[in-house]
């Protein structure tokens, strides 16, 4: 027994520990096991990784399969890390379609969870990205899964949070890039309404994402940094950083969180005097593009080792919801107002534009995205429950890779293909056999 | 003119260390044949290394117990490579092995009779050539029989004299022989044991260090991390009245 949790450090649960070397020994695996679920490098930040009896660690199922620089087709396993496949292949010209926030997940993750990122209102979210994967069922049968064969496997294992079977390798398309470069502009947003008209006015740039100040109040309420990007040409290299080198090494951050930092840390006055100055050095490079090298515009925190041990000992957690398009304004103000008045202290508040998703219950919908996160306590759980009715009122939904809290009612109303997920669970006899922490508590 | 890539034979190409070797030298523009004996794990490294580098990678069977099988083996290489590294090793189970023979013999075989034999043909090989650099992945184990893996250890003791025998009788002839100690190292072999962190290493330190000790002189015998040459030091220079009641 091991006791497994998440990034947010919280909740913990004990559970056996399968830890396959070799693609070859899952059917069997899976065929022994009931009560497992996948776990990739743990970066999800609830239970979504944690079986109820059994976790299958993958991250010894790390190979690349196949690349083919002609076309950037990528057969990678499931227990790669993105980090890796970023260290082997950005500096030759080749970008994955689409990163999350941190580089620290597997290939497996990005899937199970549909991960976006700051692309998502343009490309998609990873998932709409995978040509086809092979799955190892509850049955131990291994199938190969892909748009034209085993179609409804597909949709329901992206997004699907392992519940469907363990992913054993994927094949994606990586996109050329020219440089290693990003070209960044800032805009500052002076409340909420600037904040979503930036994003939309944006919304033609590659990557686009607001840092928003989640603790101003008033005529400020919203006010918000957006970082839009693309990758950089030669000819933006030339304009914007004469002789900077075509592919620079990332550099690795040496800052690291060693041990937990005391609860008070972060609060309210700290977080507050943090936005200031971020707010206001962020508005002096507005207007101006600058280079600014893939690994800090796409992984800020990745740069802070064990950045997760901010929060204390007694663990955080993220709020994430999404709002529909037509509803985002009334929505976001609204919990935005009560966040501010609570003056929950947010070290990272981000703001983002998404388009729609396709697994049967991936996060992603046309609307915006709010992600937030906080200390656990009492007048943060009570706060968040207020917050989930707004979401649901509006038909949004909570992002079940960072979810350690909703209610099985808050699920069920945001997430409309639920019952076609559960049908095809127990068609494939997962019901009986796949369950992490996650799907116990909302009964999936 | 363009010179055709460096060759490197690796022995153990499923092992963590030998992953690691490999791909080291494959980014450094090395062809690889990387030999196992379950060629379809191998076949996994191979893919893995040659998607990261773009370098070519082949894989050939190869188990280490069938000694009969080497002359064939380097006959079906695609050619005689430039470097050899052996990362064959098999830690086994000592208090199992003290009364089943058999598993005793698989240990005695695997550390030390099968590497031994197959560096000593490639060594004449290299001989006939003029020209090639052997690399042997032995063990501070076998720098002193200790209670708790003596049957490992033992083997890997006479794999380090082969090795030093060899380097002695190949000097002459201008060819080099290494002996790798790497330490304790954090690999599938010895996941689950707790391991002191400033004397293990991981995987890639060990690729490295044997790169930079064939292919850019570096010195014959070299312990991965630097502080297991004192530690050597101290537990070779204990009294053997003290040593065998020491449990070390």
């Amino acid at each position: 027994m091991t006791e497994f949790f998440g990034w947010g450090r919280y909740p913990r649960y004990p559970s056996d520990v399968l830890d396959p070397t070799s693609p070859s020994e899952l059917p069997s695996l899976m065929a022994s096991h009931t009560g497992l679920v996948a776990r990739g490098n743990g970066r999800a930040y609830g239970d979504a990784a944690i079986g109820e009896k059994t976790t299958i660690v993958t991250r010894a199922l790390d190979r690349i399969r196949a690349f083919d620089p002609a076309t950037g087709r990528i057969r990678a396993e499931a227990g790669l890390l993105l980090s890796d496949l970023l260290e082997a292949m950005a500096p030759r010209g080749f970008f994955p379609p689409v990163v999350p926030g941190t580089k620290f997940v597997t290939i497996g993750g990005m899937i199970a969870s549909d991960v976006h990122g700051k692309n998502h209102h343009r490309d998609g979210g990873f998932g709409d990205h995978v040509e086809s994967l092979t799955l190892a069922l509850p049955s131990g049968d291994v199938v190969n899964c892909s748009r034209e064969e085993n179609a409804e496997l597909l949709s329901a294992t992206i997004g699907g949070m392992g519940l469907t079977g363990t992913i054993i390798d994927a094949t994606f398309r990586l996109r050329r890039i020219e440089t290693g470069w990003m070209r960044q502009t800032t805009i500052a947003a002076a409340n909420l309404e600037e904040a979503l008209k930036a994003l939309r006015e944006t919304n033609n740039a590659a990557y686009s994402v607001a840092w928003i100040d989640c603790l101003a109040r008033g005529r400020s309420m919203g006010r918000a940094l957006i970082f839009a990007a693309e990758h950089a040409t030669m000819q933006d290299i030339d304009a914007l950083r004469p002789g900077a080198e075509r592919f620079a090494p990332s550099k690795a951050g040496r800052l690291s969180i060693p041990f937990d930092l005391p609860s008070l840390t972060l609060n309210r006055l700290s977080v507050a005097a943090f936005n200031e100055i971020y707010f206001r050095s962020g508005s002096l490079k507005a207007g101006y593009p600058f280079l600014v090298h893939w690994n800090p515009y796409f992984f800020p925190l990745d740069g802070i080792g064990a950045w997760n041990r901010i929060y204390g000992p007694g663990g955080f957690l993220q709020y994430q919801c999404v709002i529909p398009a037509k509803h985002a304004d009334i929505a976001l103000n609204t919990i935005l107002d009560r966040i501010s008045h609570r003056g929950i202290a947010s070290f990272l508040a981000v703001l983002k534009q998404m388009g729609p998703s396709h697994g049967d219950i991936s996060f992603p919908m046309d609307g915006f995205t709010l992600a937030l996160d906080m200390p656990i306590n009492d007048t943060v759980l009570a706060l968040l429950n207020e917050l989930d009715k707004i979401v649901v009122e509006f038909g949004g939904r909570l992002y079940l890779a960072k979810d350690t809290r909703q209610s099985p009612a808050t699920f069920e109303a945001g997430y409309p293909n639920l019952s076609r997920f559960r049908d095809l669970r127990r068609a494939i006899r997962a019901s009986d056999r796949i369950s992490s922490r996650l799907s116990l508590r909302l009964g999936i | 003119m363009t010179t055709s890539p460096k060759t490197l034979l690796l022995i153990g190409g499923t092992s963590d260390i030998g992953r690691a070797t490999a791909l080291y030298y494959a980014k450094a523009g090395w062809h690889v044949f990387l030999a196992a004996r379950r060629e379809d794990e191998a076949r996994r490294n191979a893919d893995d290394i040659a998607a990261r580098t773009g370098s070519e990678v082949t894989t050939h069977r190869l188990d280490i117990l069938d000694t009969q099988s080497f002359e064939i083996f380097l006959t079906g290489l695609p050619q005689l490579p430039d470097t050899v590294v052996c990362v064959v090793g098999e830690l086994g189970d000592q208090a199992f092995g003290q009364k089943d023979s058999a598993h005793a013999t698989l240990l005695l075989r695997t550390n030390f009779e099968g590497p031994a034999l197959l560096l000593g043909l490639l060594a004449e090989r290299f001989l006939e050539r003029g020209s090639g650099t052997i690399v042997g992945v032995s063990s501070v184990a076998g720098d002193r029989g200790r209670g708790s893996n003596y049957l490992y250890g033992s083997a890997k003791a006479g794999f380090s004299a082969f090795l030093s025998g060899l380097r002695n009788r190949l000097a002459p002839a201008g060819l080099r022989v290494i002996t790798v100690k790497p330490g304790f190292v954090r690999t599938r072999m010895t996941a689950g044991l707790k391991l002191p962190p400033v004397l293990t290493a991981q995987a890639e330190e060990v690729g490295r260090a044997i790169f930079n000790a064939a292919e850019k002189g570096g010195g014959d015998i070299i312990y991965v991390r630097r502080i297991w040459r004192p530690v050597m030091m101290v537990i070779g220079n204990i009294p053997e009245r003290l040593f065998k009641h020491l449990r070390l």
